[in-house]
């Protein structure tokens, strides 16, 4: 194959990619809607998980996240509650300046065997991320930490 | 249509009533409702994972309510204490009525 083949082939194959991608977003076309989701802010989420009662910060509570996220779009948080499995009903992760405060929310059963969980979480810009366990006794504990996000709404203009 | 979705256990080497980490990951968009459309202006409608059962034999041992502020792909792992040769079954279930299953089993001899 010589230099000009060879260059034919790629533009082939180039064009043949961005076919490929026009295929793709025809497949898997979006939705539109003319309004966002309702918001819900971190005081509406708490009260919705605590029904109002009080949350005290614990050690007991581990929260591990980065302290700077480079991206926000995937910011890795970890809980874990350092209280026997039978004493942890649910973990609760909260992202205080969200659009939807309450990320995620897990219920736990003894057949776990330890209170942790793992996940990526989006942030939109610098804000406390705060880990709430709810205890089997009906009290609340909790933990937060600050997140710094360098590159925060781009995921937001550029999903 | 279900989604791809991968399980995968640490350890591989486990006995009865050893903890096992679960890890799980759904290629899933997550799209949160609030990003806008370049061309029409309009918002990509909110679509994403809104719950993650998971099954131990008969038994429901984990139940999880996601948000859109949850990343694309959502990645989450969990631990399960290996008290029973059962199956172990995740589901994923999104706000348009999507269903994906995924089961592994777990072995204690």
């Amino acid at each position: 194959m010589n230099r000009r083949e060879l260059l034919k082939g790629a533009a082939l194959a180039v064009s043949g990619l961005t076919f490929g991608s026009s295929l793709l977003t025809d497949v898997f076309a979006v939705e539109l809607a003319d309004a966002p989701p309702p918001k819900k802010s971190y005081e509406e989420a708490l009260k919705e998980i605590t029904g109002g009662k009080t949350v005290a910060d614990s050690d007991k509570v581990k929260l591990i996240a980065p302290e700077i996220a480079e991206n926000g779009a995937v910011v890795p948080v970890t809980v874990e509650v350092e209280l026997p499995i039978e004493q942890v009903k649910a973990i609760h992760i909260l992202a205080d300046k969200n659009h939807n405060a309450r990320t995620m929310s897990v219920e736990l059963t003894p057949a776990n065997g330890k209170a942790y969980i793992s996940t990526r979480i989006r942030l939109a810009e610098s804000m406390n991320v705060v880990a709430i366990a709810q205890l089997a006794d009906g009290s609340f504990i909790k933990a937060q930490k600050p997140v710094k996000v360098t590159i925060g709404r781009m995921w937001i203009i550029n999903n | 249509m279900p989604k791809t979705a991968m399980v995968k256990i640490e350890p591989k080497d486990y006995k009865k009533d050893d903890l096992i980490k679960v890890n799980t990951v759904i290629m899933h968009p997550m799209d949160t409702g609030l990003v806008k459309d370049k061309e029409s202006g309009k918002y990509i409608a909110a679509y994403h994972i809104t719950d993650v059962e998971v099954y131990y034999g008969n038994e429901r041992i984990t139940t999880m309510k996601l948000s859109g502020s949850v990343s694309a792909n959502p990645f989450i792992s969990f631990y399960v204490k290996a008290t029973k040769t059962a199956p172990l079954k995740i589901v994923w279930k999104d706000n348009k009525g999507d269903v994906t299953e995924k089961v592994i089993d777990i072995n204690v001899g």
